[in-house]
């Protein structure tokens, strides 16, 4: 679409950055621990920047803007959510979870309620969550690239997945830990720069304040304007308007003038529609078509509201279920240390968040038209050389262009971690070998998911993994480390039923989105019911097969809570994969504090 | 025979090992340790109140549940708190509409009660959550120290 020499150079710079910080940060990678767990040294700070690096991905870094720009006023539950799903995490899992002594989810499934079938199930729903999140950053990788350069689609995926693989095939958590923290700042920078120049000259630039953002009643488009889209697509129009179009408009072939009266109106694929200045925009169904409603918070009933308190629980909830952002928790000294970094994230990302949304609200005045489509992810991208076309709108543009391939990177490389060190250690042996080797089979499936698989919206497929990590990990997290009752039992029957609604939810969604969108809107946003049900069978099962607790529950109950200078804490990564030499150090290290040796468990 | 950590008559001293956990991983592998090789006062009823507690004597389990229960509190009185504050926003705006037509220095109320006070509000929270956390166990390693 733009033609912006720019925006390569500064994707190949982020990509050249990626690659020596990795080189830099595995060159002394050697070991299981090393590439499981970056050998649980990174300390507070770094890690907190890393968490935060990875966590936000295209989803954050232009899905939040888009939504805004779409939704108005009630998108930003996303951003409150992904932040308060920190504080859910820092109050309930992050010292304990740390303090467990574990290395990936399964583990954790295993060291508390002891070796069963648990782990599988764990190890399942571990990989479904991941790829579900890989994917699309994958597919909206490729769109990027498309987006800014002209290149292939299937390009952009395929390069970040290189670069991501290359970098872990280096050294696992301990190469990627330098990349991701440095990506942060990379991205804050990316989309603060930008923001503080447009909003400057929104404020100050001659015609912009023409049509206040406030102004209630109908968007218009501020001059000529052409559209093609990619996708089928249904519009809401308000106020009758005259536009051309050449393709397929309400299922008859158009080539020329077309009126469209008030109603629903539907597009083909590949459709030009061309609007001329002055006329209203024509807006996606399901959103807000005039600005009134735009600005105004819980203007869909009912309906509205249930979504809304759905997307709080996911997100609330979700997020300290997701694997690739607990297993960045294990790499912490200790669970103090694991606390404060979960402190320190809620502060980065809350400095995060506000950019995103300004440039949302600014681009409702500039960038009309992606709303016919609907695809708004592209706003953020395109408002730099819409407002200024000229050299500082194109270097704008051009760095928020290598911070969105910062935020495909740092989160692919994260999501690629945690499914190889789970893929390698509960499917393959465990040796540095099969970490490698799960990596490299990591990355294939999910480079080809990504190109055989219909591209849906980020925002949707994310809001999906959010939900689903809500309905399974969570409760298994909270009731193993906060209630003795638990079972296996209990918590196997809690995933399946909790995993089970959320994928028969999804499945049944994208079937009615095929055969005439009949499905109610609680399947797309299923958490509200998915979440309660999920903790009662956990706990109702473990209540009648309470014969089957651990007997060393209160033992790990200890461990989880003791303060960390007691040394009750254990690694298991230490005990299954450490070196003669570090299991000696374990063990002296277990003696000198009081506490007994190291249990050989596994 | 090596001296005492400490001046004789307070065996409250923290043990080396003890100190030393407080510090990181690689701070502990590079830091030069005293080796104590008998202390029979403080280093005894350390090692004795650690062992009720591995052992699950009734005085270790109860010490223990103490702080379980604790922390859990306090988590869920935060927890809830932030949760409640904010849940009942979209609850507010669908029955009071009033409220999204005042405007607060140019910006509507909403855009700036979504937009900007949960973050610093999220901080704040985790951060009394820390202070409290790390005083309760301080506490508990105090009273185990005795």
């Amino acid at each position: 679409m733009i033609d912006n020499p720019w925006s390569l150079v500064l994707v190949g710079v982020m990509a050249v950055l990626t690659f020596s910080l990795g080189y830099v940060g595995s060159r002394r990678a050697n070991t299981t621990p090393d590439f499981l767990v970056a050998r649980r040294g990174v300390p507070a700070t770094r890690n907190a920047a890393a968490i935060s690096g990875e966590y936000l991905s295209a989803a954050s870094f232009l899905g939040v803007a888009g939504l805004v720009l779409k939704d108005g006023v009630d998108a930003l539950w996303y951003p409150i959510g992904f932040t308060a799903g920190y504080l859910a995490m820092m109050l309930f899992v992050a010292a304990p979870l740390r303090r467990s002594g574990a290395y990936t989810l399964p583990d954790f499934a295993e060291a508390r309620l002891g070796p069963s079938n648990l782990r599988k199930f764990c190890t399942f729903f571990v990989i479904c969550i991941g790829v579900l999140y890989l994917v699309p950053q994958l597919q909206s990788a490729g769109l990027t690239l498309h987006t800014i350069t002209g290149l292939p689609a299937w390009l952009g995926g395929a390069a970040v997945t290189v670069i991501v693989v290359v970098n872990v095939l280096g050294g696992g958590m301990r190469a990627i830990t330098l990349v991701q923290a440095f990506q942060y700042w990379g991205k804050l920078f990316a989309i603060a720069a930008p923001t503080f120049v447009l909003f400057t000259l929104f404020l100050a630039g001659p015609g912009n304040g023409a049509q206040p953002v406030d102004a209630s009643g109908v968007l218009r488009f501020p001059e000529d304007v052409e559209v093609t889209t990619v996708d089928p697509v249904r519009v809401r129009v308000d106020v009758a308007l005259r536009l051309s179009a050449t393709g397929v408009v309400n299922g008859a072939p158009a080539d020329g003038p077309v009126y469209w009266t008030p109603g629903l109106h539907e597009v083909g694929a590949d459709t030009k529609l061309r609007f001329p200045a002055g006329a209203p925009v024509p807006v996606v169904e399901g959103s807000p078509t005039s600005n009134h409603d735009w600005l105004r918070p819980q203007t869909e009933g009912l309906s509205g509201l249930f979504e809304t308190y759905s997307l709080i629980f996911a997100t609330f909830l979700g997020t300290m279920g997701l694997p690739h952002v607990l297993v960045r928790f294990y790499t912490n000294p200790d669970g103090r240390a694991a606390r404060r970094t979960a402190l320190h994230v809620l502060y980065l990302l809350g400095l995060f968040y506000v950019f995103p949304t300004v440039l949302g609200v600014i681009s409702r005045q500039y960038l009309p038209q992606l709303l016919v489509t609907g695809k708004t992810d592209a706003a953020v991208l395109l408002l730099p050389a819409t407002m200024q076309p000229n050299l500082l709108g194109q270097v704008l543009g051009a760095v928020v262009a290598a911070g969105a391939f910062a935020a495909f990177l740092s989160t692919s490389s994260g999501l690629l971690v945690s499914v190889a060190g789970v893929v390698s250690t509960d499917i393959l042996p465990g040796k540095v070998r099969d970490f490698r080797w799960a990596t490299v089979l990591t990355g294939a499936v999910a480079i080809g998911l990504a190109m055989l698989l219909p591209r849906a919206d980020a925002s949707l497929t994310v809001a999906m993994s959010f939900a689903l990590a809500a309905s399974t990990f969570c409760p298994l997290l909270l009731l193993g480390i906060w209630w003795r009752g638990l079972t296996w039992v209990g918590a196997m029957a809690g995933l399946v039923v909790g995993g089970g609604l959320v994928i028969g939810a999804q499945v049944i969604t994208v079937v009615s989105s095929y055969t005439g969108k009949w499905a109610p809107s609680v399947l797309s946003q299923p958490a509200l019911v998915t979440v309660p049900v999920a903790f009662l069978t956990m706990v109702m099962i473990s209540r009648l097969t309470a014969r089957r607790k651990p007997d060393d529950v209160n033992q790990i109950l200890l461990r989880l809570h003791a303060p960390d200078p007691l040394g009750f804490m254990r690694d298991r990564d230490v005990q299954r994969f450490g070196t003669a030499e570090e299991k000696a150090g374990a063990a002296d290290r277990g003696r000198g504090d009081g506490g007994p040796p190291p249990t050989g468990k596994l | 025979m090596t001296k005492h950590s400490g001046p004789p008559g307070q065996p409250d001293q923290p043990q080396p090992a003890e100190r030393d956990a407080w510090l990181s991983v690689s701070a502990r592998k590079n830091r030069r340790r005293r080796v104590v090789l008998a202390d029979p006062r403080g280093r005894g009823r350390v090692l004795r109140t650690i062992i009720e507690l591995e052992e699950q004597t009734s005085v270790g389990e109860k010490l223990i549940r103490d702080l379980i229960r604790t922390q859990l509190r306090t988590g869920l009185a935060l927890g809830g708190g932030t949760l409640l504050l904010l849940a009942s926003l979209p609850l507010v705006f669908y029955l009071l509409p009033w409220v999204a037509e005042v405007e607060l220095v140019g910006v509507r109320l909403p855009w700036l009660l979504l937009g900007l006070l949960p973050f610093p509000l999220c901080y704040g929270v985790g951060y009394a959550y820390r202070r409290l956390a790390e005083r309760h166990e301080h506490d508990f390693v105090s009273s185990v120290d005795r």
